[in-house]
Order: C-alpha cells, then sequence, then structure tokens
C-alpha cells in the first residue's frame, strides 16, 4: 500500500491530531486518501480498482461530465458559506467515483487539515455509480495553535446510484476558536443506501451543518447518525433533513447529545412525500452540567401511506444507574463514565468494522473528565 | 461477617426501620422474611449503602470494620453484593461491558461464566433492557459471580423465575455462598428475602428472621418459619408483641 505523501511541515502533533480524526497515515486499513493542508492538496490516490480519488481540480479537468454532479445538490447561492467557496477562483477538495459496481472494504480516508488562521474552502463531490459501495472517513482536524479566524467551509455533494451504497463517517476535532459550516447534500436513486455518521467530541467554537438527503429512488434508504459532546464555549447546531420522495424509501435519523456546558441545538426533519414511506427520528440528550440542549425535530407528512414518528428526550444520569455499577465495585465516576460512554454507543448497521472501531475510538478520546 | 447493631433507618423523611439487630456469621445464610411493605428491601438496601436510605441510629459493621458512612462502591470492594429485585435498564451498555468493568475478567473468562447461567447470548445487549424476569435474575446472578462477594444479599431471587430456571438459579447460588464445599470450609455468607421458600430447596440456610413493620420480631429455624407462614400467613406475626 502507497503512503500518504506527507508533506515535512507536518509535526507530530499534526499527525496525533489527524490520528484522533481516524487519519492513518501508514495507510494499514485504508485503500485511498485524499490529504488537504489548508488549501494545498498533499496527496489523492487511491488503489481499490474501479474507485477513483482525486482532487476536484483534477477530476473537472479529466472528466466534464462531472459538471452535472457539480453545485446541483447544493446551489451556489444557499448562504454566504456556499457563496465563498463558489467565488473561489481554484476549487479545493477532492471527488471520489466508484465504478460501476465496485466496492472497498478497507475505507477510504479524506483529511483536511487546518494549520493557521484563514478559511479552508473545500468542495467534495462523492458518486456511487449503479451497484458500487464506498465506505469513506472524512478526518476534518486543526492544528491547536490555530486560533480565532480559523474556519472551514466544506461543500459535499453526494449521488447514490441505483443500489448502490455510500457511508460517509465524519469526524472532527477543532480548536476552541474554530467555526466549521458544512454544506452537504446527498441524492439517492432506487434501491440506494446513505449512511452519514458524524462524531464530535472536541472543542469548537460553532459547528453549523443541515445536511440533506433526498430519497427520489424507491426503496432506498438514508441514515444519519450523530454523537456529539458540547464543551462550554462550544455551540453546535446540527440538523439532518431526509425527503422521502419514492415509494418505500425510509430514513433514520439519530442523535446522541451531551452538553458539559456547551450548546447543542439539533433539529431533524423527515419529510413524507408519497405513500409506502417511513421515516423516524430520535434524539436524546444528557445535560451533565450547565449547557444547553434544545431539540426540534419535525415530522412533515404530506400523504396517506407515510409513517414518520419522533422521539425525543433531555436528561440526566439517574442516580439509580450509577449506584447499580457502583454496587458492582466501579468509583462513582467510573460508573458515571461507562453509562455515557454506553449512551453514546450508536451502533450502525452496515459500516464495516474498521469505521465502527474508528468511531469507537474517536468516542473514547472524551472518556475522561465528565 | 455482618454486625448490625440497633438499627433505625428513615426514607424520604419516614422511619421504616426500628431498632434492627441482625448478626451473621462467616460461612452462614439467614432468611428474611415477612409481609409485603415490612421493609426487608429497605434492609438490604441500607446495608449496601444506597443514596435515599438515611440511618438515623445505629450502626452496620462488616468484616469488623464500621460500614454506615461508607458509599456504595466501597462495601463492594470490600466484598458485600446485592442482588437486585427490579435493576434499572441502562440504554447502551452492554452487560458484557459491565462485567469486565466490574471484574477485570477477559473476555473467555467472562464467556465461561455467562454460559454457566445460559447468559452468553445476552453479553452484547443492553442490560436488562427487554430481559424477561427470569432473564434479569440470571443477569444479577452473573454479575455476582464475577464479583465474587464474601456476603450475598438475594432479594427474592426465586420470583418471575420459572420452574425449569429455578434449579439452576438455586444451584448457582448455593456455589455463590460455598454450599457445594464442605461446612467448615464455607466462608461465603448470605442474606435471602424468600416469600415462597422454593430458593429454600437448592440452599441450605441456618437462620431465619421475620420482619413486621419494620422491626424484626423473632428468629428461628427458617423452614419451620416459612411452614408457619404457608399454614396460618403473617397475622399472628403481625399480632406478635413478644
Amino acid at each position: 500500500m502507497q503512503k500518504v505523501n506527507v508533506p515535512g511541515s507536518l509535526t507530530a502533533e499534526d499527525r496525533d491530531r489527524m490520528a484522533q480524526v481516524g487519519i492513518d497515515l501508514a495507510m494499514t486499513s485504508r485503500c485511498g486518501s485524499y490529504l488537504q493542508l489548508n488549501q494545498d492538496v498533499a496527496h489523492a490516490t487511491c488503489s481499490e480498482s474501479g474507485i477513483e480519488v482525486m482532487s476536484i481540480a483534477d477530476a473537472l479537468e479529466r472528466y466534464p461530465e462531472l459538471e452535472k454532479n457539480y453545485w446541483k445538490v447544493v446551489s451556489r447561492d444557499k448562504d454566504d458559506m456556499t457563496k465563498h467557496v463558489a467565488a473561489q477562483k481554484e476549487p479545493r477538495g477532492y471527488v471520489i467515483i466508484g465504478r460501476k459496481g465496485s466496492k472497498n472494504i478497507l475505507p477510504i480516508q479524506a483529511c483536511l487539515y487546518l494549520g493557521k488562521e484563514q478559511i479552508q474552502s473545500v468542495h467534495n463531490i462523492i458518486i456511487a455509480e449503479e451497484d458500487a459501495e464506498l465506505h469513506i472517513v472524512s478526518g476534518c482536524a486543526s492544528a491547536r495553535h490555530v486560533g480565532k479566524g480559523g474556519a472551514h467551509y466544506g461543500i459535499s455533494e453526494f449521488y447514490v446510484g441505483k443500489n448502490a451504497k455510500i457511508s460517509f463517517t465524519m469526524i472532527h476535532t477543532w480548536g476552541e476558536e474554530i467555526e466549521v459550516y458544512p454544506r452537504s447534500a446527498a441524492l439517492l436513486e432506487e434501491g440506494a443506501t446513505f449512511l452519514s455518521n458524524y462524531v464530535c467530541m472536541q472543542p469548537v467554537k460553532k459547528v453549523q451543518m443541515y445536511p440533506t438527503a433526498t430519497l427520489a429512488g424507491e426503496r432506498s434508504v438514508a441514515r444519519f447518525s450523530s454523537v456529539v459532546i458540547a464543551s462550554p464555549g462550544s455551540s453546535m447546531d446540527l440538523g439532518s433533513r431526509a425527503i422521502l420522495a419514492a415509494k418505500g424509501a425510509s430514513a433514520e435519523l439519530i442523535t446522541r447529545a451531551i452538553t458539559r456546558g456547551g450548546t447543542i441545538i439539533s433539529r431533524g426533519e423527515i419529510q413524507g412525500k408519497v405513500d409506502g414511506t417511513r421515516g423516524h427520528l430520535e434524539c436524546k440528550g444528557l445535560i451533565l452540567k450547565d449547557g444547553l440542549i434544545h431539540a426540534i425535530p419535525e415530522i412533515h407528512g404530506e400523504v396517506v401511506g407515510t409513517e414518520l414518528s419522533h422521539e425525543a428526550a433531555v436528561g440526566k444520569i439517574a442516580q439509580e444507574e450509577i449506584e447499580y455499577l457502583m454496587a458492582r465495585g466501579l468509583s462513582e465516576e467510573e460508573a458515571t463514565a461507562t453509562i455515557i460512554r454506553g449512551f453514546l454507543d450508536v451502533k450502525i448497521q452496515g459500516l464495516p468494522d474498521a469505521l465502527q472501531q474508528q468511531i469507537d475510538a474517536a468516542i473514547d478520546t472524551a472518556e475522561s473528565g465528565y | 461477617m455482618l454486625d448490625v447493631k440497633d438499627l433505625h433507618v428513615e426514607v424520604g423523611g419516614k422511619k421504616i426501620l426500628h431498632d434492627i439487630n441482625l448478626q451473621i456469621g462467616e460461612g452462614e445464610t439467614h432468611v428474611l422474611m415477612g409481609p409485603n411493605g415490612s421493609g426487608k428491601s429497605t434492609l438490604l438496601m441500607t446495608i449496601m449503602g444506597f443514596s435515599g436510605f438515611t440511618v438515623t441510629q445505629g450502626s452496620i459493621r462488616f468484616k469488623g470494620k464500621d460500614v454506615t458512612g461508607l458509599p456504595v462502591n466501597e462495601r463492594a470492594k470490600m466484598g458485600m453484593g446485592i442482588m437486585f429485585q427490579r435493576p434499572p435498564t441502562i440504554s447502551g451498555l452492554k452487560l458484557g461491558k459491565l462485567l469486565t468493568a466490574a471484574s477485570g475478567e477477559t473476555k473467555e473468562e467472562i464467556e465461561t461464566y455467562a454460559k454457566a447461567v445460559n447468559m452468553e447470548r445476552f453479553l452484547e445487549r443492553d442490560i436488562n433492557k427487554g430481559f424477561s424476569g427470569g432473564e434479569i435474575k440470571r443477569s444479577e446472578i452473573l454479575q455476582l459471580s464475577v464479583q465474587h462477594p464474601d456476603f450475598v444479599m438475594l432479594d427474592e431471587p426465586e420470583s418471575g423465575v420459572d420452574l425449569e430456571n429455578i434449579s439452576l438459579i438455586g444451584t448457582t447460588i448455593g456455589k455463590l455462598l460455598d454450599k457445594d464445599k464442605h461446612i467448615v470450609h464455607r466462608k461465603k455468607s448470605g442474606l435471602i428475602i424468600t416469600h415462597t421458600g422454593f430458593i429454600l430447596d437448592y440452599i441450605d440456610t441456618n437462620q431465619g428472621h421475620m420482619m413486621c413493620d419494620g422491626m424484626i420480631k423473632c428468629h428461628g429455624a427458617a423452614r419451620e418459619m416459612l411452614k408457619e407462614i404457608r399454614e396460618r400467613g403473617y397475622k399472628e406475626c403481625m399480632e406478635c408483641r413478644k
């Protein structure tokens, strides 16, 4: 396996931060990589046959037909962030294409690393053609020293073809002064599956996103899972939306949110546009100390035969649960941490082991200091 | 092993237990009987040290040390164990994970313990979530098995358990209490709440205690006392002013 071409400027700390968000520079369990430092593309390769990983600039030049996927599910003038990215003279970001029937078992990794106080702008396009299966881990991080003025604007457009599958696991480790605005949308064809996972256990000044999946094909499936902890000073406004627009389409939106002093707004919306569709939205929140959790689950049914439900709960850890574990010999702190780890444990069906392990490891980084 | 002296306990400001005296020696198993609401579970919860059970007078000594003010986990570390009658469900926490956290045993060892009580299929399940009455009991016994307590408190171990499982639960509890060992080598002690006495078919006991209205009214041979209750009910015990 070809190792990631790492610029000499990368420090040990940078490598640590990257490892925390699932980036394996030695490529022991990855089949492809994209590495972007600030606005510089450092690396883009993939060894799996039928799967291409390239920078968006290269891709647009090599494949003129990509124009039909460029600024299509996310519009250029959606907001200030999309406008900013659209105004870049040289687009940055990556394109991953899984050609018809291709499949990767070892995930592809995309690392977007911010090393200075600037706006990192990224535009990604991920396409799984008919019967293709793509598993991607997107690790976004910043160097510890990056302060005020550091920001990340990321556009991601997903196209999941007939009977194709994309799993996209995004892990964030930013800093206390950094603002992050992902802008993502997915279009699903017949029988397509889209799994979107988000993990953020570390402080960030602000994250705001509301990815949307349009399930335009019959029997398509979308599943969004978010696991987040908001530290003091962090503000997270997170949502996900599924538009069920074809018969048999189904969606599940799951959030586990913990605040230990920060603010979390957990939004979610499922629209049932045609009959024979199902959707469920679930947000569970724990307030450990101070902080705020505001859950806004919305379900919107337009026809007979769409089944939508939501469940939202915000609370604290029950003393009874803590003492139950203490009766088995765990200290109060150990019991609390064990319960919280369980609370955050979202097992995602259809995810390769390597990615589930990565999610588990990312969640484990927050295990101390509740 | 356990020495409860002149114990008075309040729950939510209400006096529940009065003047409880109870001594359990090493290797002994005692039975606690009494009508519903008489304070039996309160006594077990107080001995274990759960919050909400306030000792207003008296003391609890365990292995010669006063534990009246100790937190639950310190008592557990000293060798106390309790089987919950209605344990909480903890979403996301797998039974196997709790067993590892509580015992430090390897995955293989835990599987062996789990197999002994037919719980190996439950290790990856959220603890107590959707467990039947019998499964909860087996899960509780499994947790105690990896904990190796020297003193075990069991709150109605046979309730909700079908006839097939009761012998499994009975013999496993027997092992927890060293009942498979010769009486002179028996080190483990127990305190069991039972209404039916079914569990006594599997566990030899030393003494029974009758609790009414938050007081221990009398002591005697457990089987004989149960026989009396079966035949005459609790009425005479309630009225007894001995």
